[in-house]
């Protein structure tokens, strides 16, 4: 075993900087598409043309990202050819799903510095599953910032949820969540998560969390990547704050 | 095997044994043997084609025909010429019922897809074993089938009690005896199935496995659709391989479309694949480290692991490749700096994979746990139809990149890495050496990059039908697709590798002691998502 020991020993430290400092390193983002003032109103038509989600909406010749719906398709990436969406590069997605209940019943003073996680996968692809899995990676591990994993629902103070909810899966993730000792918070990770993404509603799944269980905090993206988790999580305890769902150009930034 | 060549031609075979009744024909560009066959012939042709000619049943298409009847191709792979055998059987409305094959000697390896066609289709495959619920779990209403034309797949098909407590029947009947439920929800990340382990106290005397939770309607949503909406969800049923099963859906487009791909292009997709099946089979490791509980193999397998979904992102902005392939080409080029960037990341990884595996290799409390443990005979393994790196662990050496290479796969060497001792150990090994092997085969293109567009624009779409088998991370993939008059997708079906090697798992989860189920379901390292579609 001594040789383990020592393996680990030379590989050194991982961690990420965040949520101290933004972590910058290359690869742990994909990006997303910003809000954007094009030339002209035939140009954001152009551009709202080319998204199979209708993440895009369009004002006269502004074009607003409605976050909870992109899937990272690159359609309207700049390299797809013009017009485009300007790409934002970081990662600190997650925003509020419902206001007022968390100002109810505040979750910060009690459960600040340790947060217990259930995760439930209500017919995710595996995308969203592999990257919340990669927060006990030696880069994200989560466990310094008092996040754990919790084998029990009666110990989970935090239902993390991806995918559309599937059929099957509305009775086990009612379950769960009933099972769950209040005060508890449910976080939807992903695109399906939040509205159904490429997949719901439709006979097989139910387009998303909130029609089974009720959302706290969403974490948008195609998967969110592990420190757009990490990031929902922080928010959960008012250690970070929210990011918006839609993304307007930069002039009417105001209006959100 | 019998080389191509050895024997007489399949389909002078046909004529001799099945004169008049069955009609067989060549597809020489597609490399596909299109042989009719009456239902009532269906089971002699099928055990002749496994017993004789050593095919391999791939999948089952079901296709209904508006008013006429049902059209059904039951297709086998093998290494005699021609790779593919397709037996397209035709039903007549209203007859809905067909023999079944899967009670024949290499008929185990249909089961499931009969199950699946008689749950969404509602036909009656006469003879089989066990029908009844399989992807609808009981709360579906009897007699409603999804698959059918006219069905309503766009809103939830009716209010209703969700998903009762399931209850298998069981067969160990001793004392004490009980089956301890595990799923579908768990401890950790975990995907959604559940497994009943039927049990005396420490040891499991067998596992009865219950999937299709996750169950979205892929095929069903797909359909009308067009071809830019479906290759959304060809690309992201199953995240963990993407490219592969994008590159799949793209394959059968082109196809259909007689689309001619650049050579840059076909070389950047495989470079794309086999750095997600790199990925897939690092992320596989660490599961099966973790399943160990062997803390610090598992942190250094997992820094390998987020290493290369960096790197994915680096060179192809997405790290599980959302939004690269597309009908035509690739969507994202690999510049010179991106190559070398490449060459040189992957060189490190790969050193530190195989540093990884020598200690893994002199660990004997890691070793206990998995050395025969999960044992998948290659005779099971060949009756059940099992593919990829399991199957490759049973000494089964299926791959589509060699039976027919797709792609750049012609144009670069690489082995298949072989093992014979059928356990948990021998996959983890297999595992390992693909993964050395997807790098060679990155590096060897890296160094030859063909000059090129990367993509034709914008592909214009035929009507028509054809199947792409590709080589998922986990296995062989088959995509069928049938593009309507006006560019829109008339029938999806998807045999994803997991759907193939999950309905193999309880082979190896017999007899077993409980501490070793974690260790047997990640030495799979299957996905759900892929598998339930």
């Amino acid at each position: 075993m001594a040789n383990w020991v020592l393996k680990g020993l030379r590989t050194g430290i991982k961690t990420t900087v965040y949520p101290r400092r933004m972590d910058e390193a290359p690869g742990v983002s994909p990006g997303r598409p910003g809000g954007v003032n094009l030339d002209s109103s035939t140009d954001a038509a152009a551009l709202l043309e080319r998204c199979p989600t209708g993440a895009l909406k369009q004002q006269d010749r502004a074009v607003v990202i409605d976050q909870g719906r992109c899937v990272h398709c690159f359609r309207c990436h700049p390299e797809a050819g013009a017009p485009a969406a300007p790409w934002e590069r970081g990662y600190e997605w997650g925003f509020r799903a419902e206001e007022a209940r968390l100002a109810q019943q505040s979750l910060a003073r009690a459960f600040g510095r340790s947060l217990h996680i259930r995760f439930v996968d209500a017919g995710a692809c595996g995308a969203c599953m592999s990257e919340a899995r990669q927060l006990n990676n030696p880069y994200y591990n989560m466990h310094r910032l008092g996040f754990f994993m919790t084998p029990t629902p009666r110990n989970a103070d935090v239902l993390l949820v991806a995918g559309p909810v599937s059929d099957a899966m509305r009775l086990p993730l009612r379950k769960t969540y009933d099972a769950l000792p209040a005060p508890k918070r449910v976080v939807a990770i992903g695109a399906c998560a939040i509205d159904g993404g490429v997949f719901g509603p439709s006979f097989a799944a139910a387009g998303g969390v909130g029609g089974i269980i009720p959302v706290d905090v969403a974490i948008p993206g195609c998967p969110p990547p592990p420190l757009a988790i990490l990031h929902g999580l922080l928010l959960v305890v008012h250690r970070k704050p929210p990011s918006a769902r839609l993304s307007h150009p930069p002039s009417t930034a105001s209006a959100s | 095997m019998e080389g191509p060549g050895a024997l007489p031609s399949i389909v002078e075979l046909c004529g001799r044994l099945w004169a008049g009744g069955v009609t067989a024909k060549l597809d020489q560009a597609r490399g596909i043997c299109r042989i009719q066959c009456p239902p009532d012939l269906l089971p002699q042709l099928c055990e002749w084609l496994g017993s004789e000619l050593s095919y391999t049943f791939a999948t089952l298409l079901v296709e209904e025909r508006s008013q006429k009847g049902w059209l059904l191709i039951y297709a086998f792979y093998g290494d005699a010429a021609p790779p593919w055998v397709h037996v397209a059987v035709e039903l007549e409305a209203p007859s809905k019922t067909v023999p079944s094959i899967s009670g024949l000697a290499h008929g185990p390896a249909a089961d499931w897809h009969e199950r699946e066609a008689e749950d969404l289709f509602g036909l009656i495959f006469e003879g089989h074993p066990r029908l009844g619920e399989f992807i609808l779990h009981e709360d579906w209403p009897e007699g409603v089938n999804p698959m059918r034309q006219g069905f309503d797949a766009s809103r939830p098909h009716q209010e209703r009690e969700v998903d009762p407590d399931w209850d298998p029947a069981t067969v160990v009947a001793s004392s004490g005896a009980f089956a301890m439920p595990i799923g579908p929800v768990y401890a950790d990340f975990g995907e959604s199935a559940q497994f009943r382990l039927e049990t005396v106290g420490e040891d499991v005397i067998r596992t009865i496995p219950r999937f299709f939770y996750k169950y979205r309607g892929v095929e069903k949503i797909a359909e009308g659709q067009t071809v830019d909406r479906v290759l959304l969800l060809a690309e992201r049923f199953s995240g963990t391989a993407a490219f592969a099963h994008a590159l799949g859906f793209c394959q059968a487009v082109e196809t259909i479309s007689g689309i001619t791909v650049s050579a840059r292009a076909q070389a950047l997709r495989v470079i794309f694949a086999e750095l997600e099946r790199l990925r897939h089979h690092a992320a596989t490791i660490t599961g099966i480290c973790n399943s160990t509980a062997l803390a610090i193999a598992t942190s250094q397998a997992a820094v390998i692991e987020e290493e290369l979904l960096r790197l994915s992102c680096e060179v192809a902005r997405h790290r599980y490749f959302f939004g690269i392939a597309q009908p035509g080409g690739v969507t994202c080029d690999l510049p010179d700096g991106a190559r070398r960037h490449l060459d040189k990341k992957l060189g490190t990884l790969v050193q530190r994979l195989h540093e990884l595996h020598d200690m893994l290799r002199y660990s004997s409390s890691f070793l206990d746990r998995l050395e025969e443990v999960g044992i998948v005979t290659k005779e099971n393994a060949v009756t059940y139809g099992l593919v990829g790196p399991i199957a490759r662990a049973s000494g089964v050496p299926r791959d589509m990149r060699r039976l027919k290479p797709y792609a750049a796969y012609d144009a670069v060497n690489f082995a298949i890495p072989i093992e014979l001792d059928c356990d948990g150990y021998a996959r983890l090994r297999v595992f390992f050496a693909e993964a050395e092997q997807s790098s060679s085969i990155i590096r060897q293109l890296l160094s030859k990059l063909p000059e090129g567009p990367i993509s034709v624009a914008p592909p214009a779409y035929r009507a028509g039908a054809a199947m792409a088998a590709i080589e998922a991370p986990s296995g062989a993939a088959c995509h069928w697709l049938r593009l309507a008059e006006n560019g829109t997708v008339a029938r999806y079906h998807v045999t994803p590798p997991s759907f193939a090697n999950w309905h193999g798992f309880h082979l190896a989860a017999e007899n077993f002691a409980f501490q070793d189920f974690p260790i047997i379901l990640a030495s799979f390292g299957l996905s759900n998502a892929e598998c339930d579609r």
